[in-house]
């Protein structure tokens, strides 16, 4: 991704040179022109096109927005409940994910999302410990953060 | 106008720090109350923030960074500051509420001492 960067930077640069107008516009159309090219080309550069991984990004940064907001309006509703019925406890929700990075943004993330938040990390990194506000159904618990954060995040890194 | 949008997330905001501190308050140990202080203060204090970088925006004509760079780093933090708070309080010994009804992590711990 870096390369592709970098080599986009070179072309938008070089475009500027060519038409001899040093400005913001200049710059922008030649980087422009660049991500068109590199798109062409895609098939001869190492690694995908860069831009799908920033879409991942964005994807994964509105992905975590949205679960941030019903997590606040999950939450504000228990504590105004008149009666406490919650049966809160520790699950554990086995990760494929392996480099630090990954495991902590995962980790993050389940603590900012509705009803969960993370505990500890086992020392292999295979594990993480959850605490849950209320545990009806762990198994769909574990799925809904599989398929949501887990592949959102693999997406991104891999 | 935009005084008045202004005012809807300055309140929104309030309220979810109010709900949230009650929260704290209400329930029953450690672990729960974590949830309270580590999510609904977070989009509270977002919400007042956002609120005053478009006060700052509308009324003065100034782009508050420093605004916006405090919402990144409050969503940076949070999430942090509440696992660490809660893997203290287990790895010290602080015991569920006993209306808990699942516990994977005691077994962990029981191999570790033994």
């Amino acid at each position: 991704m870096a390369f592709q960067v970098v080599l986009n930077l070179i072309i938008a640069f070089m475009y500027m040179f060519l038409s001899e107008t040093y400005g913001v516009g200049t710059f922008l159309f030649g980087y422009l022109i660049g991500l068109f090219l590199l798109f062409l080309l895609q098939r001869f550069i190492p690694d995908a096109f860069y831009l799908k991984r920033i879409y991942y990004i964005v994807r994964l940064i509105l992905l975590f927005l949205k679960e941030l907001v019903k997590s606040n309006f999950s939450i504000v509703k228990l504590v105004y409940k008149p009666k406490l019925d919650i049966k809160p406890g520790i699950f554990m929700l086995p990760t494929e994910l392996r480099s630090n990075w990954e495991v902590t943004l995962l980790a993050n993330l389940i603590t900012l999302t509705p009803g969960t938040l993370s505990v500890a990390v086992s020392d292999d990194q295979s594990r993480i410990y959850i605490h849950a506000m209320d545990i009806p159904d762990v198994e769909a618990e574990i799925k809904g953060i599989k398929d949501t954060f887990e592949k959102a995040i693999m997406e991104v890194t891999r | 106008m935009i005084e008045i949008i202004i005012s809807i997330i300055l309140i929104l905001g309030t309220f979810f720090i109010i709900s949230s501190s009650i929260g704290i308050i209400r329930f029953p140990d450690v672990y729960t109350r974590l949830h309270a202080a580590s999510k609904a203060s977070t989009l509270g204090v977002s919400l007042i923030l956002i609120g005053a970088f478009l006060f700052m925006l509308y009324e003065h004509d100034i782009v508050s960074g420093k605004l916006l760079l405090g919402i990144f780093f409050l969503l940076l933090t949070a999430p942090v500051s509440g696992h660490m708070i809660s893997r203290a309080a287990y790895k010290s010994g602080v015991k569920l509420w006993d209306g808990s009804i699942q516990d994977d992590l005691e077994e962990v711990k029981k191999k570790i001492e033994n």
